[in-house]
């Protein structure tokens, strides 16, 4: 049976509000917990099978050309050596986020330095390892641009023009017209990319660490030319994505042909510095903030204008003027995005592409003009939020920012009045603080669930849909819990597995909401089954504890499954709510910053985030994705930045070492608050997405704080010592 | 030559190029040690080496001829989790859950650390005991990245179980 829905209209019954078992939204463990902390979690380099050999990828020594020779006998001889393997099948960069399809260009020809060109296999990865140092690979090079500032951009089609901005500036009381810049980005998930395939003559089955199997499955059979009823994809625990897994990638396709042609099973495992040279980078971005206001402080323009980069061929921009769009008024308004086509890896999604680099810009931008205006900041956005689409003209889903501001500024302690730089001094370090909105905006995606309330009384929930510690296994079992009555230790969930119906994916925050609503549905019908066969009324039903009933007498679950499971597929499918509403997510970030006086080094002291994202499906776990995405602000804001060799187009911090992700002292205990909301629009169970909001905007509340702190206004980030060491005013 | 991983003793290998970490995880069967970088730059390979932590990715398995070695796996198990483990679990201190074993062990070691009284660049007084501040845990767990961004949580269940002595 399958149960479907496609939401055209909003959907404000709050359903899980009037349900009796009481742990929706409890701050509730997560049911993998333990196996996380005993190690015995298992990822998808860690299925121990009989016979399995090992491949390691070659990379390319260039970034542009073609792969003329390679010379097999050179490494064939070596001990162990099984394999070397280069053929039209195998990618040469990974997939895009629902790309549903494989990438198109194949290891032969070389488009990035470090590009994967060839796949050595050997019977240990010491020995694969070895020979793929030694493979000697011939390239025919061509010249080629590393440098988005060395090319045209080319605008994208999808910009926004309304009224006249240029006038708006020359008419303004007050305006700011800045250029900020933002440097790439790795996701830099803790588990390097990875899989295990077996092909036993008919399907193919691949161990991977993959974020949406539903679309993968369809990529990986195209670039196999199998059927997807060839392949099983299992993706049971995934070691951070971050955007970084979201289509297949080279080991997946690599591992894959090998185990194929050898007929054994083969792992491939990417080294950290090969994630970092082959996988999805963030482009960098030089943006134009320009904002015009009356002395009252309303808005009466906007510019936001971008250019980023990709290679040639690639689709994605990264999104930068996304919510500016839509988050302040103003009747002129210029929102363009420009791509340089250049040769460094792909770009495409990491952590909450666009507003993860345009929020912080945008919000920096209106900080200065608070300060010429002589508002407060939080004030001046409050003056300025639309009571519409400001150029569609559609209404507004639920939008908690003003309780956002409101709530974290009330928390933090920030103080209105004139806000004067270099105020505040504790030895040699300037403390400042500053504020900044958040939006990202609100996706959904087709799932299916299947949920089968078994004949004992208890539950099974099965998806392909993953976990890629979000928390999805805790959630799920806590809506089916709510729904049908059960404690969470009487649901089972499974996931990342393409034999269960096919789930969203992890990807875009739409993960909870969009596989949530398919649960949702499927427990709906469940619960209309046992109603009819109690004879009364769905609405009449109460379900609780493993018994069922209308009130005055409840009867056990077991009796009325009475001996036969009750399964049901939910489908949930978008619908005209998309278009009939603007559906994003909403939050206040406030900074508190020491900037040494002498090294120009900025540690956060302390950092609130509120945020309005729907209603809360677990405390605990959407505590925990907020956290992480403040870390991601303080990681941008100061230290992340890939830095490329600008003459041969080589990334040069390729790890971990160098590439610097915050550590444990760069983070002080960080506030959290999650604002009441239920939004009809976003989702069957009022849930808005909520991975990437904790992460679009905080690094501008950083910037504004330093300038509050130590005088010194940032256009570029990260927010290095050296940076802000220049701009820091003479003592 | 022979290794005691967990109380039980492995043979090492013959090849001098497989690293400790990779002995744990392939030769002995033991994946609850996690390879995140392979040089000692994330600390998720973090087990405790005769009573010292180490990165097991930056040392061959070879050099510990009747070493013995706690990884995760001796820590606690599902079943039987440690009070640190326990604690993890309450306060959230993970994500995805690749760098948790490792930071369970660099914790474990970590506490013992401050015990036997070594100092680190937060501490104040060189000469006194080391305290177990906030500061303290953070400057003496930055070996051990976790991208997801778990960190107040993964202090806050250092801080309770190292409030209790367990």
């Amino acid at each position: 049976m399958t149960a479907h829905l496609k939401q055209d209209k909003p959907d404000d019954r709050n359903v899980l509000d009037r349900m009796a078992q009481g742990i929706i939204g409890k701050p509730i463990d997560r049911p993998e917990g333990l196996l996380k902390v005993s190690g015995s979690a298992t990822y998808a380099a860690e299925y121990l099978i009989d016979g399995c050999v090992e491949g390691v990828i070659v990379t390319s020594t260039c970034a542009r050309g073609a792969v003329t020779r390679i010379d097999e006998a050179s490494v064939l001889s070596m001990p162990g050596v099984i394999a070397v393997i280069c053929e039209p099948r195998m990618i040469a960069r990974p997939a895009q986020g629902t790309a549903n399809e494989a990438p198109q260009h194949k290891v032969g020809t070389v488009h990035y330095w470090g590009q994967p060109v060839a796949l050595v296999v050997a019977e240990t990865c010491e020995q694969a390892r070895d020979a793929a140092k030694c493979l000697v690979v011939d390239y025919a090079t061509q010249d080629a641009e590393f440098n988005p500032e060395d090319v045209v951009p080319e605008p994208q089609p999808d910009g926004t023009r309304k009224g006249d901005l240029d006038q708006a500036m020359e008419d303004a009381d007050q305006c700011v017209d800045l250029t900020f810049t933002t440097e790439g980005h790795a996701s830099a998930a803790m588990e390097p990319h990875a899989a295990i395939a077996e092909w036993d003559g008919k399907t193919l089955t691949v161990y991977a660490s993959l974020q949406m199997l539903n679309y993968n499955i369809a990529e990986l059979a195209d670039a196999l030319e199998l059927k997807q009823s060839q392949i099983r994809l299992i993706s049971r625990y995934v070691g951070g994505g971050f955007g970084s897994k979201l289509g297949i990638s080279e080991e997946v396709v690599a591992a894959s042909v090998a185990a194929m042609k050898l007929e054994r099973p083969v792992r491939v495992v990417m080294s950290r510095q090969q994630v970092f040279q082959t996988i999805m980078r963030r482009s960098e971005t030089r943006q134009r903030v320009r904002l015009s206001a009356k002395s009252d402080g309303t808005f009466t323009g906007i510019g936001h204008e971008a250019i980023v980069s990709n290679l040639p061929g690639e689709e994605f921009a990264e999104p930068v003027t996304q919510s500016t769009d839509f988050l302040y008024a103003g009747d002129n308004r210029i929102m363009q995005i420009a791509v340089a086509r250049i040769h460094r890896m792909t770009a495409g999604s990491v952590r909450a592409p666009g507003e993860a680099v345009g929020m912080p810009a945008l919000e920096a931008a209106i900080d200065e003009l608070a300060e010429k205006l002589g508002i407060d900041p939080i004030d001046l956005r409050l003056r300025n939020l639309p009571s519409k689409h400001p150029v569609k003209g559609t209404p507004f889903a639920s939008r908690k920012l003003a309780e956002c501001l409101n709530e974290g500024a009330k928390s933090f302690g920030w103080q209105t009045g004139k806000r004067t730089p270099r105020s505040r001094r504790e030895g040699e370090w300037w403390i400042g603080t500053g504020v900044a909105s958040a939006a990202r905006v609100h996706n959904v995606g087709e799932a299916k669930a299947r949920v089968t309330l078994r004949a004992d009384g208890t539950a099974l929930v099965e998806t392909d849909m993953t976990d890629i510690g979000t928390g999805t296994y805790a959630i799920l079992g806590q809506i089916a819990g709510e729904m049908l009555g059960l404690d969470v230790t009487s649901v089972e969930v499974q996931l990342g597995d393409t034999r269960h119906p096919r789930g969203p994916g992890s990807g875009g925050s739409w993960g909870a909401a969009s596989i949530g609503s398919a649960v949702f549905l499927a427990c709906e019908a469940i619960r209309k089954e046992l109603a009819g066969r109690l004879k009364i009324k769905p609405d009449a039903l109460i379900l609780k504890d493993g018994k069922a009933g209308s009130g005055k007498q409840a009867v056990a679950l077991t009796e009325l499954t009475n001996g036969k499971p009750i399964a049901v597929i939910g489908h949930y499918e978008p619908g005209a709510v998309e278009e009939d509403f603007v559906a994003s997510g909403y939050g206040a970030f406030f900074a508190e910053v020491a900037v040494n006086n002498w090294t120009g080094e900025t540690r956060v002291r302390r950092m609130t985030g509120a945020f309005g994202f729907g209603r809360v499906l677990n405390a605990k776990t959407a505590r925990s994705q907020c956290i992480g995405g403040m870390v991601w602000c303080i990681g941008s804001a100061l230290t992340e930045a890939l830095h490329f060799d600008p003459n041969d187009g080589h990334l040069v911090n390729c790890d971990l070492a160098e590439y610097h992700v915050p550590v444990h002292r760069d983070i002080p205990d960080l506030d959290v608050i999650m604002v009441e909301e239920r939004d009809a629009v976003a989702s069957l169970i009022q849930s808005k997405g909520i991975g990437e909001l904790g992460m679009c905007g905080g690094a501008g509340a950083i910037a504004n704080a330093i300038y509050n702190a130590c005088g010194a206004r940032m256009h570029a980030f990260p927010m290095t010592p050296d940076r802000v060491l220049a701009a820091m005013p003479e003592n | 030559m022979s290794i005691v991983i967990n109380s039980v003793e492995y043979h090492l290998p013959s090849d001098p190029r497989v690293s400790l970490l990779d002995f744990i995880r392939d030769h002995a069967g033991l994946p609850g040690t996690k390879k995140g970088c392979d040089h000692g730059q994330c600390g998720a390979c973090t087990v405790i080496l005769d009573g010292v932590r180490v990165n097991s990715c930056l040392t061959f398995a070879v050099m510990h001829d009747s070493c013995e070695v706690t990884t995760i796996e001796g820590i606690g198990s599902a079943e039987q989790p440690s009070a640190l483990q326990q604690a993890f679990v309450r306060h959230d201190s993970y994500q995805c859950g690749y760098c948790t074993p490792g930071q369970i062990c660099s914790a474990t070691a970590m506490l013992a650390e401050i015990a036997a009284g070594w100092p680190s660049d937060a501490t104040e007084d060189l000469s006194a005991q080391p305290s177990l501040s906030d500061e303290e845990i953070r400057e003496r767990m930055s070996g051990n990245l976790c991208r997801c961004g778990a960190y107040p949580n993964i202090v806050a269940a250092i801080r309770e179980v190292a409030g209790t002595g367990e």
